[in-house]
């Protein structure tokens, strides 16, 4: 058994760029469902159009890349817009059925063929990340075995990543504490009663709808920049369910829930991951049970199964209130 | 404005539709419709200033829905109001918050998972904080914090409900939900306050208070009009009863001559002919007391109307 292996990959997925990219979009799905109870099952389109706006502005139309970062940002804006104007005035649920139809119209969109000459297609896009590495002030890697090997691409990522990861957690922290994170906490329990207080409950919305997919768009450029390439299949409804998974065992609405659901379900993943294909190399597991390629689902299962105790025995997620969760039940 | 200066009512006629020497809210052909049914028929209805009025009348006389579209809850198919003199019609439900008009739900709308300070918080209006920008930087909006907690701080203690400010409203009773729901309504600074059913579901050891606090907004200058099943309460607290019966005004008055007018006597039983003949009451006023807060009562679309 390689335990070196299984602690380095295990190590890097705690503090990796995956990690990042979903505590981000967790982040953003946080302002939008754990405080404020919008139902966006379209967190991937978010991502996707912040990667894609990022991309397609530097590589297809030779943008320098800071306005490749302000179309993305905008282009999350609008999609808010896109999404929340018509709908919010409506019942919840159709916002969860808009967003799911489109976010997945956005990613077969940027699959699509008839668009490829500007999208790439199926390929995606990439190149467009150069001036990113070239802000790179580390001029070497990082090697603490067995925890980490990394080179000094990763360790930028890494250090950008969770500057953001740590901006947009003090951003909700500022807001949440506010009367204006009041109003939203308070829409999420009775918008009608907020409507009779004097809120203008649909502006509200809008406005946390548009926060929350802008901090996922940070996610979108962190996946972007991290891969160095855009590939329109890695923003689906995967990406979306994942998010939500991750604050819920993190615990909605509060502020460092996300990051912590994000590390722990990514290290949970890799980890099992590493484990399983280890012992199936040693022999321990023999593969009449189970092969190398089937490890990848076994994980998930057994990461299902893990999320479904605690939400039998940690309703809250893992930072949570139990007595506040309860409230909900009557 | 203390009751003793208000025009008397005492020259006001006995009937539907009836002028106020100073009505506050003025409503003309409002009319709601939900398929084939029509569940508010108002031809003209006025509410006088700075005293308790009674909306009373049987279950699915559309006490509820004339609230709802007062309050911009919901929209009517024919039908304009005027609230302070402003035309209200088409005005949405947090503008007629703000323009001074307040309503309470008939199913209690505590916020749950909020304090019972941040309840109380919420309701006041021209909170600095609660602009996207200035809330980032709470030196803009501290002072005002401190301002409106010691408001409610004081609205808390009268509703005797300051021993309970750091609990979730979720974990109030039932009655004390009412209580703070009231209090709530306050922090909005109203000139008018609706109440649904404020009394229903109430441990009778809280109607005291409760009564006690609605007759404190009218000491206040408020503008009370409330929905309500126990006519002895209607008789305690209330200087006007406006009855209505299939969605129309259908008598006026005082609480004595009102519950003396066979046209009352004749709503109440007729309803209960329709609806539940085997719960027949004896009397009407004692039909009235009885009727409870039902689920059923509740129009399927009040929550998301
Ligand atoms: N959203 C709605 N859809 C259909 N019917 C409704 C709706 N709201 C109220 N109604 C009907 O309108 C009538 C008046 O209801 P409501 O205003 O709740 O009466 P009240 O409050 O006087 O008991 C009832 O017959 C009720 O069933
Ligand atoms: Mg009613």
């Amino acid at each position: 058994m390689d335990w070196n292996l299984i602690i380095q990959v295990s190590f890097e997925s705690i503090i990796g760029s995956t990690a990042i990219i979903y505590a981000l979009a967790a982040i953003g799905l946080n302002v939008h469902f754990g405080y404020t109870g919008l139902l966006n099952f379209g967190q991937s389109a978010f991502l996707g159009v912040a990667a894609y706006g990022l991309a397609m502005s530097v590589t297809t139309f030779g943008l320098p890349f800071w306005v490749g970062i302000g179309v993305g940002l905008l282009g999350a804006v609008v999609l808010a817009l896109l999404l929340g104007v018509p709908t919010l005035r409506l019942r919840a649920d159709y916002l969860a059925i808009v967003t799911i139809a489109a976010a997945e119209i956005i990613r077969l969109l940027f699959r699509s063929v008839s668009l490829s000459e500007w999208t790439g297609g199926s390929d995606g896009l990439q190149r467009f990340s150069d001036d990113f590495y070239a802000m790179n002030p580390y001029s070497q890697g990082i090697k603490i075995l067995p925890l980490i090997d990394m080179d000094s691409r990763d360790l930028w990522v890494l250090t950008v990543g969770w500057i953001l990861v740590a901006l947009a957690c003090l951003i909700v922290w500022l807001l949440m504490r506010s009367p204006w994170g009041r109003v939203l906490k308070a829409i999420r329990e009775d918008e009608d009663a907020v409507r009779s207080l004097g809120k203008n409950v649909f502006s509200y919305k809008i406005q946390a709808l548009i926060l929350g997919g802008v901090l996922g768009s940070l996610g979108g450029f962190m996946f972007a920049l991290s891969r160095a390439a855009v590939q329109p299949d890695t923003y689906g409804t995967e990406l979306t369910f994942f998010a939500y998974t991750i604050l819920i065992l993190g615990g909605a609405a509060r502020v460092f829930g996300p990051v912590v659901g994000a590390v722990i379900f990514w290290f949970l993943i890799v980890f099992i991951d590493a484990l399983l294909i280890e012992l199936i190399k040693v022999g321990a597991i023999p593969t009449a049970i189970m092969d190398p390629n089937q490890a990848g689902s076994v994980r998930y299962i057994l990461v299902g199964v893990g999320l479904m105790c605690l939400l039998i025995f940690r309703p809250q997620g893992i930072f949570g209130d139990k007595k506040e969760v309860m409230l909900d039940a009557r | 404005m203390p009751a003793e200066t208000l025009p008397s009512l005492a020259d006001v006629p006995r009937e539907p539709g009836a002028k106020k020497p100073d009505a506050i809210l003025v409503a003309d052909g409002v009319v709601r419709r939900f398929g084939g049914l029509t569940a508010v028929n108002v031809n003209h209805v006025e509410i006088p200033r700075g005293r308790i009025t009674a909306l009373i009348g049987p279950n699915g006389a559309g006490k509820t829905t004339f609230f709802n579209l007062l309050t911009g809850f919901d929209k009517p198919d024919e039908g304009t109001w005027t609230f302070n003199g402003k035309t209200l019609g088409g005005v949405p439900a947090h503008k007629v918050a703000r323009l001074g008009m307040v309503r309470t739900f008939q199913l209690t709308k505590a916020l749950n998972r909020l304090t019972v300070m941040d309840n109380m918080l919420l309701g006041a209006t021209g909170q600095k904080g609660e602009n996207f920008f200035r809330a980032l930087i709470p030196a803009t909006w501290r002072a005002q914090e401190r301002e409106i907690t010691e408001r409610a701080e004081e609205l808390l203690v009268r509703f005797k409900l300051d021993a309970k400010r750091n609990d979730f409203a979720g974990s109030l009773s039932g009655g004390q939900r009412k209580l703070l729901e009231m209090a709530r309504a306050l922090m909005v600074r109203p000139d008018m306050v609706m109440l649904d059913e404020p009394m229903a579901g109430v441990n009778p050891a809280l109607t005291q208070s409760l009564l006690g606090h609605v007759k404190a907004l009218r000491e206040d200058g408020m503008t009370v009009l409330f929905v309500e099943h126990d006519m002895d309460m209607v008789r305690d607290i209330s200087d006007w009863v406006i009855v209505m019966g299939q969605g129309s005004v259908l008598a006026e008055g005082t609480p004595d001559e009102v519950m003396a007018d066979p046209r009352v006597i004749d709503a109440y039983l007729g309803a209960h002919h329709d609806d539940e003949p085997s719960e027949e009451p004896p009397a009407p006023v004692a039909a009235a007391a009885d009727a409870p807060e039902t689920a059923a009562e509740k129009p399927a679309g009040e929550e998301k109307a």
